[in-house]
């Protein structure tokens, strides 16, 4: 290949690869930045609800409900000032449990989410279940604010 | 020992993901070694050749 | 300015040259030690995570890949601005040779987050805050690389991409801070300055000894590079040509797998 050649090869992948970046921020921009809403801000109406969006919170504790035939499953974000019910059809995420972080994507419909799709947040702690136990107190009482700023 | 590799039911991800890690960290190792002695056999052409 | 002189002694190409022949075998070796004890805490030894069970323990390579993919650019954008104002070369070929792992590193993270998300989250990816920076991260560095073959003529080619690459670490930040600017579907920090970290002992000191092991593995890869630019550079060099014909080089380059 001519050094010529080369170059000009060089030159389209390095404009290609900016290209690329600066259309990922844009479209990052645009309206993934705010990855979820809060039920807050689908009570008070500023989430964009004509549209597919997410919600994310806390899965409420004793809020789960499964029907044992199906994937069918209902249960309740909430951010300790509102909360939403959302029910889902399929595969619930390993991480998904009560008292713990979740995002739904999907619509509201007659006050209910209707999700397509749930994935489970995790929060920053690791620890050995032993552990886990002890400081479950305290854990309790240091979680909730880190979620929902 | 197969309870060590199947990861508690997550081995085929934890395992990839060390896969991966490996694979790409040795290549990078042995493409740095690669071009070093690369450039170390040219220039030790080039003292043979201006030896002549 | 006395104090100046080793400093002054070592960017130059053959100081440079020099203390790194000493230092190669010796850091590949350690390098080795750590990540092998790393890999086998992390492995055989650490405890099962209470929520994530034994898939947790692909953090042990994601976390030190992420926190290098960062560090190997801010590296790259400390030598782009020393070159770029005092003009000193050895910064430029250090620069180049840490571009290519710093993309590998970056490529990791990614790769082994993916895999971590999709038991974890439900997905692969996402592309919220924390997950598109890294990417950017990613063709950013794909962008130096690119910019760097496409300049023939060395000075010029030293500068645009010092500049390049120093336009790029706005990204760095918003990595960083990404997960507290923003909802995220990412976690935020576990080990952060301010608070003590959120991973238990027992996992940490596997976590921070395989992100030694990975900051000297990338000492080891990009010293060995940069040598590798001294020679082509300075090919007809007296000094070079003198240490050839004393027989003096490391001919295997190293120690390592």
């Amino acid at each position: 290949m001519k050094t010529r050649h080369r170059r000009l090869l060089f030159i389209t992948a390095g404009v290609l690869a900016l290209t690329g970046a600066t259309l990922l921020v844009l479209n990052a921009f645009r309206s993934n930045l705010v990855f979820f809403h809060t039920p807050t801000e689908v009570a008070e109406g500023t989430a964009p609800l004509e549209q597919l969006i997410r919600i994310g919170g806390m899965v409420e504790e004793n809020s789960v409900e499964k029907t044992s035939e199906s994937l069918h499953v209902s249960f309740r974000v909430t951010d300790f000032d509102h909360s939403i019910t959302v029910t889902y059809d399929g595969v619930l995420p390993d991480l998904f449990r009560e008292g713990q972080g979740v995002v739904a994507e999907g619509r509201l419909r007659d006050s209910v989410f209707v999700a397509d799709r749930v994935l489970a947040k995790h929060d920053e702690n690791y620890m050995p279940p032993e552990v886990a136990a002890m400081k479950l107190d305290e854990k309790a009482q240091n979680t909730p604010k880190k979620y929902y700023k | 020992m197969i309870e060590f590799l199947n990861m508690g039911g997550y081995g085929a991800y934890v395992w990839s993901a060390y896969g991966i890690g490996f694979v790409v960290l040795l290549a990078n190792v042995r493409s740095a070694r690669a071009y070093y002695r690369k450039q170390l056999a040219r220039a030790i052409a080039r003292r043979q050749d201006s030896n002549t | 300015m006395r104090i100046w002189l080793p400093l002054q002694r070592l960017v130059s190409a053959r100081y440079f040259f020099e203390f790194s022949s000493r230092i190669l075998p010796w850091l590949g070796w350690v390098t080795l030690l750590i990540l092998l004890t790393g890999l086998g805490w992390g492995l055989f030894y650490a405890p099962t995570d209470y929520q994530q069970g034994e898939s947790y323990r692909i953090i042990f390579i994601h976390v030190p890949s992420a926190w290098m993919s960062m560090f190997a650019y801010m590296v790259m954008a400390g030598c782009s601005a020393i070159f770029l104002i005092w003009r000193i070369r050895i910064m430029d070929l250090f620069a180049t040779s840490t571009a290519p792992i710093g993309a590998s590193f970056t490529l990791i993270a990614l790769a082994t987050g993916s895999l971590w998300g999709r038991p974890m989250w439900g997905t692969y990816w996402v592309w919220d805050a924390r997950l598109t920076s890294e990417l950017i991260l990613l063709f950013l560095y794909f962008g130096v690389m690119a910019l760097r073959a496409a300049i023939d003529e060395p000075r010029r080619q030293g500068r645009a991409v010092a500049l390049l690459t120093l336009l790029g670490v706005v990204n760095i930040p918003v990595i960083h801070f990404s997960v507290e600017w923003w909802n995220t579907l990412h976690q935020p920090a576990s080990i952060t300055k301010a608070a003590a970290p959120s991973i238990h002992l027992s996992m940490l000191i596997p976590l921070l000894l395989m992100a030694l092991g990975f900051t000297l593995l990338y000492l080891y890869m990009a010293l060995q590079r940069t040598q590798g630019a001294i020679i082509e550079q300075e090919i007809d060099s007296t000094w070079l040509q003198e240490r050839l014909s004393n027989n003096t080089i490391e001919t295997e380059g190293g120690t390592g797998k």
